[in-house]
């Protein structure tokens, strides 16, 4: 398992980030998420991993109050960014959602230029004061999403003429442009060859040096290539969450390693 | 009615070719089904159509053909005289018909035997009399000439009749037998069926393409007329629209071009942003149990007839205008005015764009939203930058659409913007469009020959190149910019 991974991988900061306590999450009378409660940690890649519908989408879109756009979802518990409460009345989920952007499972460029896909973020918030400011963070960003070369040269074309890779790595450029300081990565890469996964992968450990990633990933190996801190989710409960070497290789609970070694999910 | 007659004749053989063709198929098969190529019904099916198509389409050439042949007949009998030339023929054979027609209505009613019709002689009666006390008014009085010719005509007619009963029954039955030979396991029964139906698919398609071409071929037949009897250049360039009967109209289309376009302005600027905010008001922002109700109450809108809004224009925005607007802002004090005609064609519009847009920003997916949401957009800014310019172009084509709606409005302008046709920019002042001058051209007692009637038809026809055009427009603007999504 060792050999797959990218880079070494350390933690270089035990502080926390996110910090969930006893979330519980309802979709009508379904309850979808039980009593999670997890630290992420910031400048630090964690993986949430479980089989399909064990929840960890769900508690992903928690995390910047996604959910709250699903009329009939339900979330309880606290969840604290930076020690402050994220389901505050106080606090605007879109100025939330500044802070912690996202990337889809499927790209979902805009239909606008390239240069457009990326400058939305930096416009509506209004980080920039002009042109040349906008380029650069278009650039910056476009560079931080190893598209920049690619695309350099036709800036004004449409963004959803690219690749299904290059679609997903300028999602990752927009979701950067905003400077946000979480990025949640709902399944990446599911929509993607692998070289274009191998891209992205690279990517997402090269984030870790600016931003607190969280990916949900259907691919264990995934998980263990780009993550430091990895939680196991089953049937909406959060089994187990550690180290991403201690649960790939010595797993505490036995629902995590029957997961890992592939006898269930 | 005995064409009717003979259609329930051919439905109850084609019933029977159901029953018997299955039947057959199953007897041969052992009564296995599985031996079978295909389903029994498809055997019933196919002994059905076999003896149903080649009768109704060997009637359908009868009855087209027998009016020609029996008036060729007819007109060997009739003097050489009466036949010399086209239009005579044509006006005696007229008489000839509605005399036959006379003659059969009087044996209906009852007023006569079938004999004494046939043996009638002008030399006796006066048949234009005795016709008269039965309800069949002839236009004058019966020559010996016709009278025998009108009697042929019948004579010939109710020949004719049995004949085509006999051989159409004729060809039923041997369609029914020939089915019921060649029905078999191994018969691709099925796919005899299914190239039948794909034959009607494709007669439905036909029919609505022809229909086209023939209304354009009429608009365009006439037009040429027109064009003979009227200069050209003095149609399309014309300043004055004052059509006379007794001669020296002045049928410039200009002031007609104008008032069309300036009440599609108007009700354009009315109905697209309504239209337009409701939809995104319903796609975007309104729950579901609103949505439920303010959905189908707009499209109730569509549901009015245009002559109730032409109403509701006369009477209620007309002096509305005139009395709070044209009057004290002093621009005239016509309650017919341009402004009436294109506000209430845009309320008419309305639930037109917010319809078809709400489908479109609908169909917007959700992805692109919650990408939006997930960098920090708010749901305006989401709305504005991201699903209106995605769903431009569909939105696009729905305005256009609506605009040759507004183009196309005759009844609503008509009692809304009067029928003087005035080149004038004063929106309070009475015009009119295209359309009405259409109707009123060819209502009352028209000549058919004359420029001032023919002059419909021009009007028509570019109209029609007007609408063609903006609809071409608006399917050129959805393709080119259109997304695709995955």
């Amino acid at each position: 398992m060792n050999d797959m991974r990218i880079t070494e991988r350390t933690v270089q900061t035990n502080q926390a980030k996110i910090t969930a306590r006893d979330v519980q999450v309802y979709y009508g009378d379904t309850h979808a998420i039980k009593d999670v409660s997890v630290d992420i940690l910031d400048k630090a890649v964690t993986a949430f991993i479980g089989p399909s519908g064990c929840g960890k989408s769900t508690f992903l879109r928690c995390l910047n109050r996604m959910n709250d756009t699903i009329p009939i979802c339900r979330v309880e518990g606290k969840i604290l960014l930076d020690g402050e409460d994220i389901r505050d009345v106080r606090v605007d989920p879109v100025q939330l959602r500044a802070k912690v952007g996202m990337v889809f499972q499927k790209p979902n460029p805009f239909p606008k230029s390239i240069y457009d896909n990326v400058a939305y973020g930096p416009r509506i918030h209004g980080l920039v004061r002009n042109k040349a400011e906008l380029d650069e963070v278009v650039e910056s960003s476009l560079k931080k999403a190893a598209l920049w070369n690619e695309v350099k040269d036709r800036l004004a074309a449409p963004g959803t003429g690219l690749s299904g890779g290059q679609q997903q790595r300028l999602c990752i450029a927009r979701a950067v442009a905003t400077s946000p300081e979480v990025l949640l990565m709902d399944e990446p890469c599911s929509a993607l060859d692998p070289i274009a996964t191998a891209q992205v992968e690279e990517l997402i450990d090269e984030l870790r040096a600016n931003f607190s990633v969280v990916i949900v990933t259907h691919s264990m190996q995934q998980a263990a290539r780009v993550s430091q801190k990895t939680a196991f989710f089953h049937l909406g409960n959060l089994v187990e969450y550690g180290d991403t070497t201690t649960i790939f290789t010595n797993p505490v609970d036995p629902r995590t390693e029957s997961y890992i070694s592939g006898r269930i999910g | 009615m005995t064409v009717l007659l003979l259609l329930l004749i051919l439905a109850a053989i084609a019933a029977a070719g159901f029953v018997l063709g299955r039947r057959r198929a199953l007897a041969r098969a052992g009564g296995n089904p599985k031996l079978l190529h295909s389903l029994p019904a498809y055997y019933g099916w196919h002994a059905a159509l076999m003896s149903l198509l080649p009768a109704v389409l060997l009637m359908i050439l009868w009855v087209i053909a027998q009016p020609i042949i029996v008036q060729r007949a007819v007109t060997d009998t009739l003097p050489a005289a009466m036949t010399a030339d086209p239009t005579a023929l044509e006006l005696t054979m007229a008489d000839v018909r509605r005399l036959a027609a006379g003659l059969d209505a009087a044996v209906a009613g009852g007023q006569m035997t079938e004999n004494e019709a046939s043996m009638l002689r002008t030399e006796f009666t006066d048949v234009r009399d005795k016709l008269a006390r039965v309800g069949v008014a002839l236009g004058s009085a019966v020559t010996h000439d016709v009278l025998s010719a009108a009697q042929e005509y019948r004579e010939i007619t109710a020949q004719f009749a049995l004949w085509r009963m006999i051989v159409v029954i004729a060809v039923a039955v041997l369609g029914l037998i020939y089915a019921l030979a060649v029905t078999k396991p191994d018969l691709w029964a099925r796919n005899r069926v299914e190239r039948v139906m794909l034959g009607l698919l494709m007669l439905a398609s036909t029919i609505a393409i022809l229909t086209t071409v023939g209304i354009i071929w009429s608009l365009f037949s006439e037009s040429v007329n027109f064009f003979r009897q009227y200069p050209f250049t003095e149609f399309f360039f014309g300043l004055t629209w004052s059509p006379n009967f007794r001669g020296g109209s002045q049928l410039g289309f200009l002031p007609l071009l104008w008032g069309t376009l300036y009440i599609t302005l108007i009700s354009m600027v009315v109905a697209v942003p309504l239209g337009l905010f409701a939809a995104i008001y319903l796609a975007e922002y309104a729950s579901k149990r609103v949505r439920a109700w303010v959905k189908p109450l707009i499209e109730v809108i569509a549901g009015i007839p245009t002559v109730v809004f032409g109403l509701f224009a006369l009477i209620t925005v007309g002096p509305f205008l005139r009395d709070y607007f044209a009057q004290p802002l002093g621009l005239g004090n016509s309650g017919s005015s341009v402004m009436t005609a294109g506000i209430v064609i845009g309320i008419l519009n309305i639930p037109f764009i917010s319809s078809l847009s709400d489908d479109i920003i609908n169909s917007v997916p959700q992805s692109l939203r919650d990408g939006s949401f997930g960098i920090g957009a708010t749901k305006s800014e989401t709305v504005k930058q991201v699903i209106l310019p995605a769903a431009l172009p569909g939105i696009m084509g729905a305005v256009l659409m609506a605009a040759s709606r507004a183009i196309g409005e005759t009844m609503i302008v008509t009692m809304g913007a009067g029928a003087a046709a005035k080149l004038s920019l004063n929106p309070f002042e009475a015009m009119t469009t295209m359309t009405v001058k259409i109707v009123g051209q060819l209502t009352g007692d028209t000549d058919f020959a004359a420029p001032e009637t023919l002059v419909a038809f021009a009007l028509g026809i570019t109209l029609f190149v007007i609408t063609l055009g903006l609809n071409v427009f608006a399917l050129w603007i959805v393709r080119t910019y259109r997304e695709q999504y995955e």
